[in-house]
């Protein structure tokens, strides 16, 4: 008889290659993606005169430093682009660079090219790498100098973390998305609050969301400290999956089906920390500070500096303590990122915006090139454009800055992005973070506002 | 005996906040640089702006942090600009997990002290990893890390070169993988 384990516990085990005395295991990746931050990596590797161990099982995409209105901003940027090319060129490495139709943010396209799957273990030099769990994937972010060891040897060692599971029980209520989900939590249990851990999103609320709903709530796991997030493969899983290009076909297919079915954390099995979550008490929320943590429900009002921490937040954000959320007027929105940048997250922003006028310009930016083309034939480019924001390309775009597309000193963003720090949008910049139809509600009224307000005879 | 890590003293820098996050550490517009030209220069560059105690005193080789020091951002950069500043070892309730290790791996202590602990240290310290303590003027204060990073920065390894070793039992778990879970091959490199 074998002891109950978690799905986390299986993936793991299918992967170790060896065991240190230590409780260190080396680990196989199934799949690794690089983008343009990997330089270091790249370069740490030729220093040593050593090649990418398994160029099939390497990706590489241009996101972080991609322009999104034509040419690259400047030499700088143009030549990280020109740097991933030529590193991916020497050691054999596909690369969907710009200009390719899979081109797109690397967490969105991961699975929209079928190479994100059940039971794989991925990593890539990125921390919302956690996104890939959606799949019943163990996929976590990694620092440079790992990186450089998983492309010469195509695995990595690691310590097994703590397991947690985050159950969400009952419905969501309309107007409520994956992103208050984790935005709830997180807020519920600090921005460490799952440090050390991997957590399993488990419940009924889980179980309803689509695959672009449960990798916006893997997606924000980091942010709530916790590496790895997962959810247990279903029908839905599998149905997103098949005939994708890089899944598998045929015998194999139903092979792995087969496999993946049983990848679930079995009833008696248990966890290092448990924590339920009611849905249904979720109401569409919004971060005022500066750490993901500082989020509370729309109809809140500014908390109190109580502590030094939250008065050099409200400081920086230009907020008054009892100032009420709904109402707080915004210079501009952005909708984009591997958080929220999906198909499902523009349909969810165009039902808001349909036949109205944004009061505050704004940038759209599909999660990658294939959302762009999808969009734009269901006709969601277009009402984008027609409120009056910008429908641009594909790439990381605003979430960072790195390509450009930055939010000026002192202006504030409805975002639905991952990150509210401190001038992580650019110097000076103050982001709110919330859900595409929440950031919707903001381009249409101008300020924080409560979407469901907007919702009424709408989708 | 001699170790890749040595005991480290001096005056410590106090960055007294929680959440200091990857992007406070080094802001995104300077990672495209080649660390050849060293990143120090780039650490806490935005915060010194409104937060005077960001401006670390130039020499010092021991940072005293808040909870959840390195969270955010897996950009091992933010490690690159603590060590070619100098520092060597931050003590702090709590790290970032991606932080922690990426610290761990290029030779930066990650010392886990309690908040009540941290606010005791008076004065200069020596950081100790032999012993994982602190000596200062108010006393010895413990600190905690994992015994396997402990280690790793003790003996200065290399984990390139540590699998280097374990090629043999990395080639067959290959085959295994491959004969057992076909499916987990990307549908076009199948022979």
């Amino acid at each position: 008889m074998t002891l109950p384990r978690t799905l986390f516990d299986k993936v793991w085990a299918a992967h170790v290659v060896t065991s240190r005395a230590d409780g260190t295991d080396l680990l196989w990746v199934d799949r690794h993606f690089v983008h343009e931050g990997s330089h270091h990596a790249f370069r740490k590797i030729s220093e040593r005169g050593l090649a990418v161990a398994e160029p099939g099982l390497t990706f590489g995409v241009t996101d972080h430093y991609a322009p999104t209105r034509g040419a690259p901003a400047n030499d700088e940027i143009a030549g990280m682009i020109r740097r991933l090319s030529a590193n991916t060129g020497t050691h054999g490495v596909r690369h969907f660079a710009m200009g390719d139709p899979r081109q797109g943010i690397v967490h969105v396209i991961g699975p929209e090219q079928g190479l994100t799957l059940p039971g794989l273990l991925i990593v890539c030099g990125d921390s919302h790498t956690s996104t890939h769990g959606a799949f019943g994937a163990i996929a976590f972010g990694i620092g440079a100098t790992e990186v450089a060891h998983v492309l010469a040897t195509q695995t990595i060692w690691q310590k097994r973390p703590r397991s947690m599971r985050i159950t969400f029980t009952g419905r969501l209520s309309p107007g409520v998305t994956p992103k208050d989900m984790a935005l709830a939590w997180i807020a519920r249990l600090g921005a460490d609050g799952a440090r050390g851990h991997a957590i399993e999103y488990a419940g009924d609320a889980v179980r309803a969301l689509s695959m672009e709903g449960r990798l916006t709530l893997c997606n924000m796991s980091i942010e709530g400290g916790g590496r790895f997030g997962m959810v247990a493969p279903d029908e839905t899983t599998f149905a997103y999956a098949e005939g994708r290009a890089y899944a598998p076909k045929g015998a194999d297919w139903d092979r792995a089906v087969a496999y993946w079915a049983a990848l679930r954390t079995d009833d008696s099995a248990t966890f290092d920390r448990e924590e339920v979550i009611d849905a249904a008490a979720i109401a569409p929320t919004v971060t005022w500070g500066t750490s993901p943590e500082q989020a509370l429900p729309i109809n809140a009002a500014i908390p109190a500096a109580t502590t030094d921490q939250i008065a050099d937040a409200l400081a920086y954000m230009g907020l008054t303590a009892g100032q009420p959320l709904d109402g707080l007027p915004v210079d501009q929105v952005f909708i984009g990122s591997c958080t929220n940048a999906r198909i499902e997250d523009l349909r969810a922003a165009a039902a808001i915006l349909r036949g109205r006028k944004a009061r505050v310009p704004g940038l759209v930016s599909p999660g990658s090139e294939a959302v762009r083309r999808q969009a734009e034939a269901e006709g969601l480019a277009q009402v984008f454009t027609e409120a009056g924001l910008d429908w641009v390309a594909s790439g990381c775009s605003m979430c960072v800055g790195m390509n450009g597309d930055i939010v000026a000193p002192g202006k504030r963003c409805a975002s639905t992005t991952n990150r509210n720090f401190k001038g992580r949008q650019g110097p000076g910049a103050r982001t709110h973070l919330m859900s595409p139809a929440m950031v919707a509600a903001a381009a249409v009224t101008g300020t924080l506002t409560d979407v469901r307000k907007l919702m009424e005879g709408r989708a | 005996m001699t170790t890749a890590f040595p005991p480290v003293t001096g005056i410590p820098a106090r960055l007294p906040l929680d959440n200091v996050d990857t992007d406070q550490l080094i802001p995104a517009r300077f990672m495209s640089t080649p660390r050849a030209e060293g990143y120090g220069r780039f650490l806490l560059h935005d915060m010194k702006a409104d937060t005077p105690a960001a401006n670390l005193p130039e020499g010092a080789q021991v940072l005293i942090a808040g909870r959840n020091f390195g969270s955010g951002s897996s950009r091992e950069a933010a490690v690159y600009a603590l060590v070619d500043f100098g520092i060597r070892a931050v003590l702090a309730p709590s790290f970032g997990d991606i932080f922690a290790g990426n610290a761990v791996n290029n030779g930066l202590l990650p010392a886990r002290v309690a908040p009540e602990a941290l606010a005791q240290i008076e004065g200069a310290v020596m950081v100790d990893l032999q012993a994982c303590t602190i000596r200062h003027a108010g006393g010895e204060t413990p600190f905690d890390i994992d015994p396997v990073w402990r280690e790793k920065l003790l003996n200065g390894w290399d984990d390139i070169d540590l699998t280097a070793s374990r090629a043999g039992e990395i080639a067959a778990y290959r085959t295994r993988r491959r004969a057992g879970a076909p499916w987990s091959i990307p549908a076009d490199e199948q022979e």
